[in-house]
């Protein structure tokens, strides 16, 4: 049975995540049991943690901060004990050195990187809609065990107006293109994150979080 | 009101096959009362049609991009019926969810995203004190701020209205959605009150207006008769997701015809073997 935890910090859809994360499971018989939480001691026992996040990164950085004890307790699950850990949209975005959104706010430092704004441009150069918000599709995919059995071009849904920038070309696991090519998905080690929404992405986010509960980096 | 070098300039180099890109949405929009859909459906194979939740997952199956959901449930005490809906969609349908209706405060969104809404719309409390946006922005972030913006032409322009499009407002409707794009809101609903219900098609040149001073995403409503109203709306109007109601509901067309309809016109869409 795998012990799987989303951190609940007042930030994100915890409940989309868990349901699409449960329906994930039961569809390819994986037994999990989800616990969200905000208690260091059981993001320390958890076999597997995700991180969520939507709205402004200064805020979820800030929402994270306020909870005593979490972020130690999720580098010793990622560093010391090798946890496979999942971040979702602002969630991935944390894992980076800092966000520039407003302020400066700093993150996990996890992926050597920063979070900015998009300013995407259509081929004459005019300033195309922010937030980028829909169906994309990925592009540039790595070899990866959470990428596994998508079909050709998947398309995953988006809604975001900042995006990750990478300062090591190897931690980039998939690309989207949205007037100019953005960081969709990072992955170092036992670490993935996704730009996208795999809770709202229908078949191909069910594949990915499947990949990830049965992933062993 | 059409600009000479058409839809260029807000989607570039149209391609129905063309893959990385962003797609056109495809919206079906459930009027939900009291906790039950309200317009008439006619679904051949849905036991229980007055179940909004029963029709989400159907629209799930064909493909819908998105769904939204409108509560029209007149008093405040039953509006907990809402949320009770919202809760059990999001556990069966793994796509993204839009709520309105009755929203007027960052907390009344707090609690739509909570039941597992991505987006909430708000209409008559941001006419009437359009700093309550920022406010919702800055809470909710504005990815899931949505203008619920009701119009009706006035002159040579368009009015805002309130309270389903019963009351005027004497605000001009280019200018009310260029304040909440630079407000907060993340995107625009965008109802023509004159067309709603015609099926004579959306207003073009009010979604062009609009498009010509607004650079966040605007989804077309109100008046969809056909497909090719759909891909008007995008290719004329510059839309960028399509809603509605009943042309879905009772079968004259299903998601998966209007998307072929887009991909016809050239419009990048998601086809549902995609998926």
């Amino acid at each position: 049975m795998t012990r799987l935890a989303i951190i609940d910090y007042g930030s994100g859809n915890v409940r989309s995540v868990q349901r699409a994360l449960e329906a994930a499971a039961n569809h390819f018989e994986i037994p999990l049991t989800v616990t969200l939480t905000d208690d260091p001691d059981r993001i320390r026992q958890a076999d597997r943690i995700v991180l969520p996040g939507v709205g402004h990164f200064a805020d979820c950085a800030a929402g994270l901060a306020s909870r005593t004890g979490v972020t130690e307790a999720l580098n010793e699950a990622v560093f010391r004990s090798r946890r496979p850990f999942l971040g979702v949209c602002v969630g991935m975005q944390l894992m980076a050195d800092v966000g520039r959104e407003d302020v400066e706010t700093r993150g996990l430092g996890w992926i050597p990187g920063a979070v900015e704004r998009i300013r995407p441009k259509d081929a004459a150069g005019a300033d195309l809609p922010v937030p980028h918000m829909g169906w994309n599709v990925l592009t540039d995919l790595k070899s990866h065990p959470v990428l596994n059995g998508l079909k050709q071009d998947p398309h995953v849904y988006f809604v975001h107006s900042y995006a990750l920038t990478a300062e090591h070309r190897d931690h980039v696991a998939a690309r989207c293109d949205y007037g100019g090519k953005f960081v969709a998905a990072v992955a170092r080690d036992n670490l993935f994150g996704t730009q996208f929404h795999p809770e709202k992405s229908q078949q191909a986010g069910q594949t990915i979080l499947a990949n990830f509960l049965r992933w062993k980096p | 009101m059409m600009s000479s070098d058409g839809p260029s300039t807000c989607l570039p180099g149209l391609s129905g096959r063309q893959t990385g890109m962003l797609k056109v949405r495809v919206i079906p929009c459930l009027d939900v009362k009291d906790g039950r859909t309200v317009k008439g459906v006619n679904f051949v194979d849905l036991r229980d049609a007055g179940d909004p939740v029963a029709l989400a997952r159907a629209y799930d199956a064909q493909g819908a991009d998105e769904l939204t959901f409108l509560d029209i449930t007149a008093s405040h005490e039953k509006r907990g019926a809402m949320i009770d809906v919202v809760e059990r969609t999001a556990d069966a349908c793994f796509m993204p969810l839009t709520v309105g209706g009755g929203v007027r405060s960052p907390d009344d969104m707090v609690a739509m995203l909570k039941a597992g809404a991505d987006k909430v719309a708000i209409n008559t409390a941001a006419v009437l004190d359009p700093t309550i946006l920022r406010a919702c922005a800055r809470k909710v972030g504005s990815q899931a701020v949505v203008m619920a913006l009701d119009v009706r032409r006035a002159g040579d322009g368009w009015g805002v209205f309130t309270h389903g499009g019963r009351n005027s407002t004497g605000l001009d409707a280019v200018q009310f959605a260029k304040r909440a794009a630079e407000l907060g809101a993340g995107e625009i609903l965008l109802t023509s009150m004159d067309r709603d219900g015609t099926k004579d098609g959306y207003d073009i040149e009010l979604l062009r207006a609009i498009r010509d001073v607004v650079r966040v995403p605007i989804v077309a409503s109100g008046g969809a008769g056909n497909v090719q109203h759909m891909a008007d709306a995008v290719i004329k109007g510059g839309a960028d997701a399509v809603l509605a109601a009943s042309i879905f509901h009772f079968g004259e067309a299903s998601v998966a015809d209007a998307k072929r309809a887009l991909a016809d016109a050239g419009a990048p869409v998601r086809m549902t073997e995609d998926a």
